[in-house]
């Protein structure tokens, strides 16, 4: 379980004495984002990161909406007032099992997989991987072909209907391009964890967790050794870095 | 045949002389601060060169240096009205309208892009 | 060869330019619509984050198939030395340049960005069967005006042959790739199949020829010219035997998909109770365009042009549902996003999408048809595309 930690500058370093300080204490047992060494703002994004993130879903309650407003209030998601084409980059989902009607709640999201169907058709590579596993797309590039949409198994891109307004200065949006979860890339790049992760922790039932899939040491890194999680649609092979447990 | 070409060149040059001299040339608000990132004849010229660089790296690479970033544009550029709110850095008479109407360039920057800073201070 | 001469169309018809007319409006509603669609956003279309190729999709793959398939009669005279087709040759090149720049300008215009066409120009992952198929589209039309033109220029004629094995060869290449552009998709159940890739070649070759028997008994009407019999029974054998084709491989698609149990659920949506797409599937392609234009083709009886024609639109109203049934039914389908689970949320997930489409992407649509036809029946106007004859009708006259 991770917890957000306060916001602070660039240059944080974990196990001194600033990061002692900085930790809030939620729950027994709470640990801060894990981090490897906080990368320089010149330096670009590297491989040697694979960000995950771990979904409990036990612990996901299923009229819990933190993860959502938070996402939604984070990137300034106006609902248009026509549901079919609102943006959703997170949403609910209750699973029902087929053979023994138990549901589980959690949220869905981009998965940002390791082999992404939505990078392989994008036509202007717009639709990308990051060096350290954030799918992202570039909307200076994208066509706005929603080929990408046609192409996720997981629904989880939304195309831009109508003009925006109102957008927050760290998460450009505008009309005619497709958009989806970039796990708050803007927040990660300054040493913060996405939203939804924050107010999961702070105002719903501690579901989800962050942090360095590649670093040994980092709590999600031992979770995921540790205790059994599964991407969603395993079948594809697609190496999501979005695990859930409890599914 | 020489005469022409002399009265050519003249007449370009009076236009060019009267236009420098013209009233019409675009003002926009002062930026915040002493001065910009880069000198002012070189933003001119080159200042989508850097945006354009920029975009490139801080998207794919995640590289998020600040010193040619479009959001240090606005937050430097983009002025406030007498009550406090920030007038978007793009309307008309702005900053960045008035050369691009100037000079008839249409900008795509601010469909998607934020054409005010922040409310809320952020990291 | 020497029997035959081209000219360009004579003389004035009044159905010439009502037509005329009638496609110039139409194209000017497609414009308006376009203009209507990018300034507003997609959100005056029907098209949702469920349905994201909706109508305008349906027409701009029925004209880039038509305008493969259009290109037969040209390949069968040229590369498997067809004397029969050759007086058609010329306008069956045309006919391909002009369908697919119709479709092309359908995509294009349906993009959330259609000012960024330069983008897409210079900006290529190629990865993407999508990328491949700008490259080939592009380059379809640059290679079918140099078969024109080697077609139509004196002293040309000895490259006819290569340049229409070259055409021939991207012509299967482009038509693989626009059935691989759903083919390669693993996400959805109606797709993730190697076999769209040749059910889309056999669509193009029965869709191109039924447009292209529109095109001719038009083009005879106005021009005087008749389809000798036995080019007419050869194109009726020809179209019979690629609706046949297109649906055999429609059945071993379906019949395939019910073996497999994660599969029954697309199954029995498109094809049995999925509201409008088993109607347009059964009804529209099966049975109007499938079994009863074959039917008509091969029986003798049905052998006049005025059946040939209603043979013909049956066969491409068949073909747009049967288009919109793979490209709008696989859409409306709920994803599989855990095996075993039913899922439920309050975004649409577990449940049938309902696309309805607006009149923008019906006029888009029809605009991008209509400039096809425009660009036809301006060209042959134009320069010396339809076959006439001085001496008998070749066919009648074998050596």
């Amino acid at each position: 379980m991770t917890d957000p930690v306060n916001n602070k500058p660039r240059r944080r370093f974990l196990g001194g004495t600033g990061a002692g300080a900085a930790l809030l204490a939620i729950a027994p047992g709470v640990k801060l984002v894990d981090l490897a060494l906080a990368r320089d703002e010149d330096e670009p994004a590297s491989a040697e990161t694979r960000w995950g993130l771990l979904v409990d879903a036990n612990r996901c309650a299923t009229d819990c909406r933190a993860c959502v407003s938070a996402c939604e209030d984070e990137h300034a998601l106006a609902k248009t007032g026509r549901k079919p084409l609102d943006p959703q980059w997170i949403r609910k989902v209750e699973l029902v099992d087929e053979s023994s009607d138990r549901s589980v709640s959690l949220p869905l999201m981009c998965q940002h997989c390791e082999d992404p169907p939505c990078v392989d058709v994008c036509p202007t590579g717009a639709s990308f991987r990051r060096a350290d596993g954030i799918v992202l797309v570039d909307k200076h590039t994208c066509i706005g072909c929603r080929y990408c949409m046609m192409a996720c198994p997981f629904n989880a891109r939304s195309f831009v209907h109508e003009d925006v307004t109102g957008q927050k200065s760290y998460s450009p949006r505008g009309k005619g391009t497709v958009e989806s979860c970039t796990l708050c890339v803007h927040r990660v790049d300054q040493d913060r964890t996405p939203a939804c992760v924050e107010s999961c922790a702070v105002d719903g039932g501690g579901a989800l967790a962050f942090g360095d899939l590649s670093d040994a040491e980092s709590t999600v890194s031992k979770t995921v050794r540790s205790q059994p999680h599964r991407g969603l649609r395993p079948d594809l092979e697609l190496n999501t870095g979005v695990r859930y447990r409890g599914v | 045949m020489t005469h022409r070409f002399v009265i050519g060149s003249l007449m370009i040059v009076s236009l060019t002389a009267s236009s420098i001299a013209d009233v019409t040339m675009p003002s926009y608000p002062k930026g915040k601060g002493e001065r910009c990132v880069e000198p002012t004849d070189i933003m001119r010229r080159d200042h989508f060169e850097y945006l354009m660089h920029h975009r490139k790296i801080s998207v794919h690479l995640g590289v998020r240096s600040k010193r040619h970033s479009l959001v240090g544009c606005v937050d430097c550029h983009a002025s406030q009205a007498d009550n406090g709110a920030y007038i978007p850095v793009n309307a008309p008479g702005q900053f960045c309208s008035s050369c691009h109407t100037y000079t008839a360039v249409k900008i795509d920057c601010f469909s998607c892009h934020a054409a005010v800073p922040d409310d809320v201070e952020k990291q | 060869m020497e029997n035959i001469r081209f000219q360009a169309l004579a003389g004035s018809h009044t159905g010439y330019r009502l037509l005329l007319w009638l496609l110039i409006i139409l194209i000017g509603a497609g414009l308006i619509a376009a203009h209507h669609i990018e300034s507003q956003g997609h959100w005056v279309t029907g098209m949702d984050n469920r349905v994201v190729w909706g109508l305008p999709h349906v027409f701009a793959i029925f004209l880039i198939l038509s305008a493969s398939g259009a290109l037969n009669t040209a390949s069968i005279s040229s590369v498997f030395s067809g004397s029969d087709y050759r007086p058609w040759a010329r306008l069956s090149g045309l006919l391909a340049v002009a369908l697919l720049t119709g479709g092309l300008a359908v995509l294009v215009l349906d993009l959330g960005r259609p000012d960024r066409l330069v983008v897409a120009m210079t900006y290529y992952n190629f990865r993407s069967v999508f990328a491949w198929n700008i490259f080939l589209y592009t380059g379809f039309v640059l290679v079918v005006l140099a078969y024109l033109w080697v077609m139509m220029t004196p002293g040309m004629h000895g490259y006819v042959r290569s340049v229409g094995v070259f055409a021939l060869i991207w012509r299967l290449i482009l038509t693989s790739g626009t059935g691989a552009i759903f083919g390669f998709l693993v996400a959805r159940d109606a797709y993730d199949t190697a076999i769209l890739a040749p059910l889309f070649i056999l669509m193009s070759l029965s869709l191109g020829m039924a447009v292209f028997w529109v095109t001719i008994l038009t083009m005879c009407r106005w021009n005087g010219y008749r389809v000798s019999s036995e080019l007419s029974e050869k194109l009726r054998r020809l179209s019979a035997l690629f609706i046949l084709g297109v649906l055999y491989l429609v059945a071993l698609h379906h019949l395939t998909n019910l073996y497999m149990a994660h599969h029954l659920g697309i199954e029995r949506f498109l094809l049995v109770d999925g509201g409008v797409y088993p109607w347009l599937f059964w009804l529209g392609f099966v049975l109007c365009g499938g079994i009863v234009p074959v039917w008509w083709f091969l029986d003798r009886r049905f052998c006049a042009p005025a059946w040939s024609l209603t043979a013909a639109l049956m066969v491409i109203v068949g073909g747009l549902c049967h288009l919109y049934v793979i490209i709008i039914g696989a859409q409306a389908y709920p994803l599989r996003l855990v095996s075993g689970y039913r899922v439920d949320s309050g975004h649409y997930d577990g449940e049938i999408t309902h696309y309805l489409p607006t009149l923008p992407e019906l006029a888009l649509g029809i605009g991008g048809v209509s400039l096809a036809l425009l660009l036809t029946v301006l060209a042959v106007r134009a320069l010396p595309f339809l076959p006439t004859v001085t001496g008998p009708l070749p066919g009648s006259n074998r050596a």
